[in-house]
């Protein structure tokens, strides 16, 4: 009972915050609620019993893209985006496309409900094994180990990618 | 615990493509500025490495690092493939990094990497291991396109591709998280298991089948997923522009192949029609196309389109004979495109200037050489008897009939005689038009001719005596 109570509370917050993100004028304030959805997603996946994604979550996603959205908003003036006018002119067309498309997804649930059942809910197992992060552990460095050292490449082209993009010009390409 | 165990000999040639990869960024700031090319030819060497370290990978065919990762027949030859790739790139671009003073020997890190990536995608048996690979290709190959970083259009390719190459990354996850919650598994065998079994929803399988095909569609640029095509392949740098056109397309159908004819043939009535459909579409819309354009870096763009369709008819056969002359055709685009690109390249001038079909006018004059070389490509690219188009063509064909795809057949036929216009229409140019340029200054350096003797000796090998290469494909299709 309680994990259910939890589970509203967070989902209703998520989506509280989420329609303040973008109907906020002031930018700080949009990203201030960003970090609040971001939090309420977090304490969903905890409440499902996935504290390694939960902890995921608050890292990257707190800590790392909302910080990079911070500071790309210290980067640009604040001040005359609150009096510019905001690009939502056409907001009832798409307001009205929305609800159709809604409705439409709706109804394509509704009608295909009987073949997209998911396999039963299985009672997490993964505090018997000790845990959701030492469960996810234990498969990084045991049977996955060959794409988590390839992971390292990836991160690698990334990085390289990054710099050859904006280092520099060299004289010959001003 | 069940620890994977650990075999360099099966992963060598990715290792080797990583090491040097990384040797040669590291090297970078150490070697003085005249000598940078040099650094291009230790990529080259690093390639060369690679090829000859798939010889022990070949002794370990199996199944490694708790499965993951398998070595076969298949394996090994898109692996040759894909080096093959690499090192005609590499060759083709450094006097091109030279001439456009872009001279970062980055270029052939990310060059490497993006092989190794490759590679990892023909040798994944597991579908997270896929998304790794591809997204290591996809990432280094984004940059590679936008390597001109002053050039605007280089870096509109480069946005272009990276903005539509993250939706279809997201795809191919989202398909992977399906397949994961409707069979608990992402190994391809573990898959095919579980889809043999009654007990599945087969909706939800179908779903994220669809998801995978569009996602390795847009990378493999069949229509309808073939929009960002033309525009990133012209403003990418040309030898990029030819990587592109041969190597994510190859790397992206080794995975089609595996991926479906491996994990979900038991529900091929779901897809095989939807690949009949990409097939027919793309031939048509690729040559017909490409028939009114006038740079010549788009209408290759259109041309690499359609050759993509004819793939996806060997691919429609869904037969081994299909993957066979699938891999037979690989090989020989490959050979043929990329000797078409170095054309380009040697052609062209500093920021793209003479790239107009039309700028080929008297060629045949002034360079009887380049001319001859060039035409035996175009030729081979349209499918003439005695080049290695015509072989590959005809191979898909033959395993098209077989599998009673008459109509696909048909269309590739019509398609193929369509294409002889736009091919031809360089010939033409070459020879039967008076020349408004003295083609003076092209240089022909010695990378550059190299990269040329490759790729025309292959056409005319993979065109007079195809029976070699065919035994190794056929037994790289049985599975």
């Amino acid at each position: 009972m309680l994990e259910l109570i939890l589970f509203y509370t967070f989902g209703a917050i998520a989506v509280i915050s989420g329609i303040l993100v973008i109907t906020r004028h002031n930018v700080v304030h949009s990203a201030a609620f960003l970090g609040a959805t971001l939090f309420a997603v977090a304490g969903i996946f905890l409440t499902l019993h996935a504290e390694f994604v939960a902890g995921v979550q608050v890292i990257v996603y707190v800590g790392g893209i909302l910080v990079l959205f911070v500071f790309v908003i210290m980067l640009i003036a604040v001040e005359r985006s609150v009096h510019e006018r905001q690009y939502n002119k056409q907001w009832t067309i798409a307001l009205i496309t929305s609800a159709i498309l809604i409705v439409e997804i709706a109804y394509g649930l509704y009608r295909g409900r009987d073949s997209l059942v998911l396999p039963a809910v299985v009672p997490p197992a993964a505090a018997a094994a000790g845990g959701n992060s030492e469960q996810v552990g234990t498969a990084l460095y045991t049977s996955y180990l060959l794409p988590f050292e390839i992971a390292s490449i990836l991160l690698l082209v990334a990085i390289v990618g990054a710099v050859v993009l904006s280092k520099k010009r060299t004289p010959a390409e001003e | 615990m069940n620890l994977a165990t650990i075999n360099i000999a099966a992963i060598l040639p990715t290792l080797v493509l990583s090491v040097v990869g990384i040797v040669v960024m590291v090297a970078e700031p150490f070697v003085g500025e005249q000598k940078k090319s040099n650094l291009g030819w230790l990529a080259f060497a690093g390639t060369l490495a690679a090829m000859l370290s798939l010889v022990p990978m070949a002794n370990n065919r199996g199944q490694w690092y708790s499965n993951l990762w398998i070595v076969d027949d298949y394996d090994v030859f898109l692996d040759f493939i894909f080096l093959l790739i690499a090192a005609i790139t590499i060759l083709t671009s450094m006097d091109f990094l030279r001439r456009e003073e872009l001279n970062h020997p980055e270029f052939y890190s990310l060059l490497l990497f993006a092989t190794a990536g490759m590679l990892m995608m023909a040798a994944s048996n597991e579908l997270v291991m896929v998304f790794l690979g591809l997204e290591i290709l996809s990432i280094a190959t984004y940059v590679m396109a936008g390597f001109r970083r002053a050039d605007l259009k280089s870096n509109e390719s480069a946005l272009k591709y990276f903005l539509l190459g993250s939706f279809s990354s997201a795809f191919f996850l989202y398909g992977i998280a399906l397949i994961f919650g409707a069979t608990g598994s992402t190994n391809l065998l573990a898959i095919a298991d579980a889809l043999r079994s009654s007990k599945i929803q087969i909706s939800l399988v179908s779903l994220s089948a669809a998801l995978i095909l569009i996602a390795l569609c847009f990378k493999v640029a069949v229509a309808p997923f073939h929009v960002w095509t033309p525009d990133v392949y012209e403003g990418a740098p040309t030898p990029v522009t030819g990587f592109m056109s041969v190597g994510p397309k190859a790397a992206g159908f080794a995975v089609l192949f595996r991926v479906f004819l491996t994990a979900f043939p038991s529900i091929e009535d779901r897809w095989g029609s939807a690949i009949w459909m990409v097939a027919a579409l793309t031939m048509i819309l690729g040559n017909v196309i490409a028939v009114v354009q006038p740079n010549i870096k788009r209408m290759l763009a259109y041309s690499s389109i359609a050759h993509a369709g004819y793939v996806a008819v060997a691919f429609a056969a869904t037969s081994d004979r299909g993957v066979s002359a699938a891999l037979f055709y690989l090989l020989a685009y490959s050979l043929m495109n990329l000797g078409a690109f170095a054309m380009v390249t040697i052609i062209s001038r500093k920021e793209d200037k003479l790239v107009n079909v039309t700028d080929y006018a008297g060629l045949g004059s002034k360079r009887p050489g380049l001319a001859a070389v060039l035409s035996l490509f175009m030729l081979s690219l349209a499918g003439v008897p005695g080049t290695a188009g015509f072989a590959g063509k005809f191979f898909i064909f033959r395993a098209a009939l077989e599998s009673r795809l008459v109509w696909l057949a048909i269309i590739g036929v019509v398609t193929t005689v369509i294409s002889f216009y736009y091919y031809l229409s360089v010939i033409v140019q070459m020879y039967m038009r008076e020349p408004h340029d003295e083609f003076s200054d092209v240089r022909l350096c010695g990378s550059l001719k190299f990269a040329l003797v490759i790729s025309a000796a292959g056409t005319l090998y993979l065109g007079l005596l195809p029976t070699r290469v065919l035994d190794w494909t056929t037994t790289a299709a049985l599975r």
